[in-house]
């Protein structure tokens, strides 16, 4: 995508060294060091000290609550993303533009503030939680109110990945589909979401990578009881002001690792599409 | 590039189209409009008085000229990061630019928590430079140094991410002619290229301000949430809410709400102004 440059090489451009140089520096200095320091800290533990921090029954448990919760979120959104982004692409209704605005709010607006928000809305004496609650579901200070700050905070990732595909889909294969006789909803759901479905998964992955490490919207909402409501970026804060590095170092590996498997398997789908796609230019 | 009328074949029939319009609004509203909507009802439930006096508290105004400065370091600094990175990135071949590529978004794939935490284990009372630090009498850990450290780090990589597929997509032509036209770099960079990035540049810095000024997880671990010295907006937000003083909490966040809403509405601008073709701007 765009990736390709083709430039005639006529005049050699200015600046090289200079850009290099404040890259380098700024680089180095604010990501590299600091996550050098991570690295080092993880490595003089040794990997036996190392394991054992990290599988505490309390960091598994919040392990368990982190990717359960994320998981359960980045489904919830896995339906509603797309249909957000087909009603956004394809129907013209008043105040679209407003609702399109709007998808990017939790981008937007401050963790914290989502977090009280939320928290207020859904406790049992908030406007949804007293409704909620009385049709026996209790969605604050449980798993449930973490999933629902999460998928507050996932949603756009959905819906910005499926939109420029929907935007820029050829209608051919649609009306090819409706000439051979195929209902709308067979249209719908053999021709047009099986081409969605590489976009759906990589925003599934960017969801799932920031929905485990997110903390600021959901520690309001979430009771933090350890061993059931405990999100594991809430242990590492937890250990750190225990003066607990070592605690905190195993379970930021293990976080780090969990978000660069999904970032990996999101490269893969990517790369597994581009190859589809060349396959078939053939 | 959309205004072709759709083919009767692509039209859902009306029932489909009413019952997923309807699906997708409702979730919309129950979700986006209604914790909005919520932020300023719970902000003014106790009158304009108190919601005033909130925000004109000592410890209130403190954490906004706190969050004022770091935002006044970290963003500049980005900004000229990012032009820099899009500059090498998407003009020069070499060696290792791929791994320059991956290592911009780095950033994106750390939790804030953790963004925190590689900052306290380098220069924290344990950490790897805490020694050197305490002997020479420098706080950066539980003082402004690291808030603004950690702010940086999470809003690294926006400008760049911006500019890089924008600079790739408009190619060098512009520069090259200036240059030879006799211009020197710094003036093919101020008259030319700025010009020419303009839009794409405002796009990633709104999106670096409003995250860093609404940054709370990275924060957080590094602040000590001093009051009065090393409160941020979101930190004092979170610390009004704990101690019960809901509305004073709701009135700060409504600040940041409002924030958040002006970046929407300037990013929704921007965006139109970016799909228009560039070749007419340059003409103009």
């Amino acid at each position: 995508m765009g990736r390709l440059m083709r430039q005639p090489r006529r005049h050699a451009l200015p600046g090289f060294g200079l850009t290099l140089g404040v890259c380098l520096a700024w680089l180095g200095l604010l990501v590299l060091l600091p996550l050098a320091a991570l690295v080092l800290k993880a490595a003089a533990l040794g990997p036996a000290e190392l394991w054992q921090a990290a599988t505490t029954p309390r960091a598994l448990a919040a392990y368990r609550v982190s990717f359960g919760c994320a998981a359960l979120a980045g489904l919830v959104n896995l339906f509603f993303g797309p249909l957000l982004a087909w009603v956004l692409v394809r129907y013209r209704f008043p105040g679209r533009t407003l609702v399109d605005a709007l998808i990017d709010l939790p981008f937007a607006l401050p963790t914290a503030v989502a977090g009280i928000t939320l928290t207020a809305l859904y406790a049992s004496t908030g406007p949804l939680g007293r409704w909620l609650e009385a049709a026996g579901w209790k969605v604050a200070y449980t798993p449930s109110g973490i999933t629902v700050a999460l998928v507050f905070v996932s949603l756009p990732f959905l819906v910005r990945s499926v939109q420029p595909v929907l935007e820029t889909l050829e209608p051919d294969i649609e009306e090819a589909a409706a000439t051979l006789g195929a209902g709308r909803l067979t249209t719908l759901w053999r021709v047009v979401l099986p081409t969605l479905w590489p976009a759906i998964l990589s925003g599934f992955a960017l969801a799932f990578a920031r929905a485990i490490g997110e903390y600021g919207s959901v520690i309001f909402i979430a009771g933090n009881l350890p061993l059931v409501s405990e999100i594991a970026p809430l242990l590492i804060v937890s250990k750190l002001d225990q003066y607990d590095t070592v605690g905190a170092t195993a379970i930021a590996v293990v976080l780090l690792a969990a978000s660069f498997a999904a970032l990996l398997a999101l490269n893969l789908v990517q790369l597994w599409t581009v190859r589809r796609r060349s396959a078939e230019a053939r | 590039m959309n205004a072709r009328k759709p083919s009767a074949a692509l039209r859902d029939p009306a029932w489909l189209r009413w019952s997923l319009l309807a699906l997708a609004l409702g979730f919309v509203a129950l979700f986006l409009v209604l914790p909005l909507v919520a932020v300023f009802g719970y902000a003014f439930e106790k009158g304009v008085a108190v919601y005033l006096a909130s925000l004109t508290d000592p410890d209130a105004r403190a954490a906004i000229r706190l969050t004022l400065l770091v935002t006044a370091i970290a963003v500049p600094a980005n900004t000229v990061f990012g032009i820099a990175a899009a500059w090498l990135v998407t003009r020069f071949q070499f060696r290792g630019r791929g791994l320059l590529l991956s290592l911009i978004d780095l950033p994106f794939a750390v939790s804030p928590v953790i963004a925190g935490l590689i900052f306290v284990l380098l220069f924290g009372a344990q950490g790897w430079l805490g020694p050197w630090l305490a002997a020479h009498d420098v706080k950066i850990i539980f003082a402004v140094p690291g808030i603004v450290l950690a702010t940086t780090f999470v809003t690294f990589p926006f400008v760049a991410r911006e500019l890089i597929p924008l600079m790739q997509a408009q190619g060098s032509e512009q520069e090259q002619a200036a240059l030879t036209l006799g211009a020197g770099g710094w003036a093919m960079f101020w008259r030319v290229l700025l010009p020419k990035i303009g839009w794409g540049l405002a796009y990633g810095v709104i999106l670096c301000n409003a995250r860093a000024i609404g940054e709370f997880g990275a924060v957080s671990v590094v602040s000590g949430h001093i009051r009065g010295l090393t409160n941020t907006m979101p930190l004092h937000v979170e610390i009004l809410y704990n101690e019960y003083h809901r509305t004073a909490a709701f009135a700060v966040a409504s600040l940041l709400a409002l924030i958040a809403l002006a970046t929407l509405a300037l990013k929704q601008l921007i965006g139109w102004r970016l799909r228009k073709p560039p070749q007419r701007d340059a003409a103009a």
